[in-house]
């Protein structure tokens, strides 16, 4: 084994241990942390196997067996065409895990490139990406994603997309709040001195040091996108009928409340559960990564 | 005392930030796929208009002209109180956000009394009882209440309030009585965010050196708490209060909708489902002016109930 590969896997080594420290750590300090992490697993099975399961269709009607109560055939009733509500909520996994995870994925890398840039370059080029940060700050997200979706057509596609353009700048000014102290410190100099190009530079001592804290911010995000997607689906301007969107499933259940609580209670409960698991889980992560920022992001 | 040189640099870069959001605003209607004019017809006529149509309807609302004379002119009537009139109704826009806004700033002002209410003296005994069971208790209400989605919330309520118990209407909004399900289930979340930070704010302050000298002095715990503890507690809270009463206020267009209450959120919802612009726009920037005031007054208060904050000293 030649010296570099040794270094190599000792560098590894070192970055497994201290994945698994990150791992112990936040269950030691924050036992709930593993219910959160327990409830994005299970939420994240029944997305994938759910439907494999079931052996009923999300969208055909069956209108002679409609508002169903609960009842071992139908776990959880059935909707006002007659459709097994815990099929639908199976399939709805997909959307409100997949929307989550596609809008804070998008949010997290525009965020962080922006972040770094402007902190990085300061000058006339920071100032005009902040005051883009704060034009975009100045309004309330859901309210901006609202107007956005709903003019480019109500459709799950054109929600994701106004999801994903408005919810970056909390990302960009904590990547620049950390560029701005990281570019203090001696070991940038040192590298900037011996002539490390700018690209190496941002991948091998800026990014690392940004990534604890845009971790966090994802993992916290994550239960506020699915709020926002389906809160907007509710409203109308996302996924339409017949999709089994949760948002778009309790607007459909509006006048069956009387006679069938199920209808609305059902996604209600399943949003919910997939809210808690992901503030669970970001709580944890936050206590154990970055505990000095207290704050929570409350965005949409 | 807050400088000059700090309000002169915050009402630049707020005008700044409000110019952008103007621009904004107004932008966003070109993100109609299509030409605007012929869009919005056949969502008003159901068919595709004939080019006579489209012509008069451009005429008449200043469309074909270029862009930026759209802009300017818009800008300038927003400047004088003229928003334009609804494509729709043919009414003046500042009507509908003068008619709309006061039943929207009563909800979310109603959902605000209701979280401090809760929320203070939840947070206060959650701190004072770290680890006990009524502290577990306040901490798990406060995480079921954040993860909760207030158009669930609502639905909730009305079933057990409105239709199982008789207690309270199930929509509408006159009156007192159909303002309460609303501020709950709007008040809710925020109730949640500020007990964890009272909580967690007075936990840090009874660290504190000089609570430690008021305790060893002998005082009661009582007065301890509430009078010397507490007051330096609020602080952050009421910055959080302020910079949440705009999530208020978008929460509120969707708990609207819930309890069929006119106001900024119906009256935004449906233009922005009939494509009518004007009103888009007004309700848009109404939204954001009042966004951009209360934090820049959040801002303000902030240095003035803690005089050690300077502002403006270094811009991080």
């Amino acid at each position: 084994m030649t010296t570099a590969e040794s270094s190599r896997l000792k560098a590894i080594q070192h970055q497994l241990r201290g994945g698994v420290e990150i791992v112990t750590g936040t269950l030691r300090r924050n036992p709930l942390t593993l219910l959160g992490a327990l409830i994005v697993c299970f939420l994240g099975l029944l997305a994938v196997f759910g439907p494999v399961v079931t052996p009923y269709d999300p969208a055909a009607q069956n209108l002679p067996n409609r508002l169903q109560p609960p009842s071992l055939v139908h776990p959880l009733g059935t909707d006002q065409f007659g459709r097994d509500l815990l099929t639908r909520i199976v399939y709805g996994a997909r959307f409100s895990l997949g929307i989550g995870l596609a809008v804070t994925a998008i949010r997290a890398v525009i965020g962080t490139a922006v972040g770094l840039v402007s902190g990085y370059a300061g000058g006339w080029v920071d100032e005009a990406l902040m005051r883009l940060v704060d034009i975009q700050l100045a309004f309330p997200g859901l309210v901006l994603a609202l107007v956005v979706a709903g003019i480019l057509g109500p459709s799950l596609q054109n929600l994701l997309f106004a999801l994903a353009v408005v919810g970056w700048s909390t990302y960009a000014r904590v990547v620049r709040g950390s560029v701005l102290s990281i570019k203090q410190r001696r070991y940038i100099d040192a590298a900037r001195l011996v002539g490390t190009p700018p690209r190496r530079l941002f991948r091998r001592h800026l990014l690392p040091n940004v990534i604890s804290p845009v971790v966090v911010i994802a993992t916290l995000n994550l239960g506020t996108v699915v709020l926002a997607t389906a809160g907007l689906s509710f409203i109308g301007l996302g996924a339409q009928p017949p999709t089994p969107e949760w948002g778009t499933m309790l607007a459909g259940g509006r006048e069956h409340m009387r006679q069938a609580w199920w209808i609305v209670n059902a996604p209600g409960a399943a949003i919910m559960l997939t809210v808690l698991g992901f503030n669970l889980l970001g709580d944890g992560l936050r206590d154990t990564l970055d505990p000095r920022q207290q704050t929570r992001i409350e965005e949409v | 005392m807050i400088s000059r040189a700090y309000l002169l640099y915050r009402t630049a870069t707020s005008l700044v930030v409000l110019c952008g959001v103007s621009m904004l605003t107004f932008g966003l209607t070109f993100l109609t796929p299509g030409d605007p004019a012929r869009t919005v017809l056949r969502q008003q006529y159901g068919q595709t208009p004939s080019p006579a149509v489209v012509d008069a309807f451009r005429e008449e609302h200043g469309l074909d002209e270029p862009v930026v004379v759209q802009y300017v002119d818009w800008l300038t009537g927003v400047l004088q109180g003229d928003f334009g009139s609804s494509y729709i109704s043919g009414r003046p826009v500042m009507e509908l956000l003068a008619e709309a806004l006061p039943p929207t700033l009563e909800l979310s002002t109603a959902a605000l009394l209701v979280a401090i209410v809760v929320a203070v003296p939840a947070g206060v005994l959650s701190a004072v009882h770290q680890g006990e069971w009524i502290d577990s208790l306040s901490q798990l209400g406060a995480l079921i209440g954040v993860s909760m989605p207030n158009f669930w919330l609502g639905y909730l309520l009305i079933i057990v309030f409105s239709l199982q118990l008789s207690l309270f209407p199930v929509a509408g909004s006159s009156g007192l009585s159909h303002l309460v399900l609303p501020a709950i289930a709007l008040g809710t979340g925020m109730t949640a965010i500020i007990t964890r930070l009272v909580r967690m704010s007075l936990l840090e302050v009874l660290d504190e050196p000089y609570v430690k000298t008021a305790r060893s002095k002998g005082l009661n715990e009582r007065i301890v708490v509430y009078k010397h503890a507490l007051r330096n507690a609020l602080i952050p809270v009421v910055t959080v209060v302020g910079l949440q009463f705009g999530f208020l206020l978008s929460g509120a267009v969707v708990v609207e909708i819930v309890f069929q209450r006119p106001g900024i959120g119906v009256l935004l919802v449906d233009a922005v489902l009939a494509r009518d612009y004007p009103v888009v726009q007004g309700a848009v920037l109404l939204i954001a002016v009042l966004f951009v005031l209360t934090n820049t007054l959040v801002d303000l208060t902030y240095q003035y109930l803690d005089p050690r904050i300077q502002l403006g000293g270094s811009q991080l």
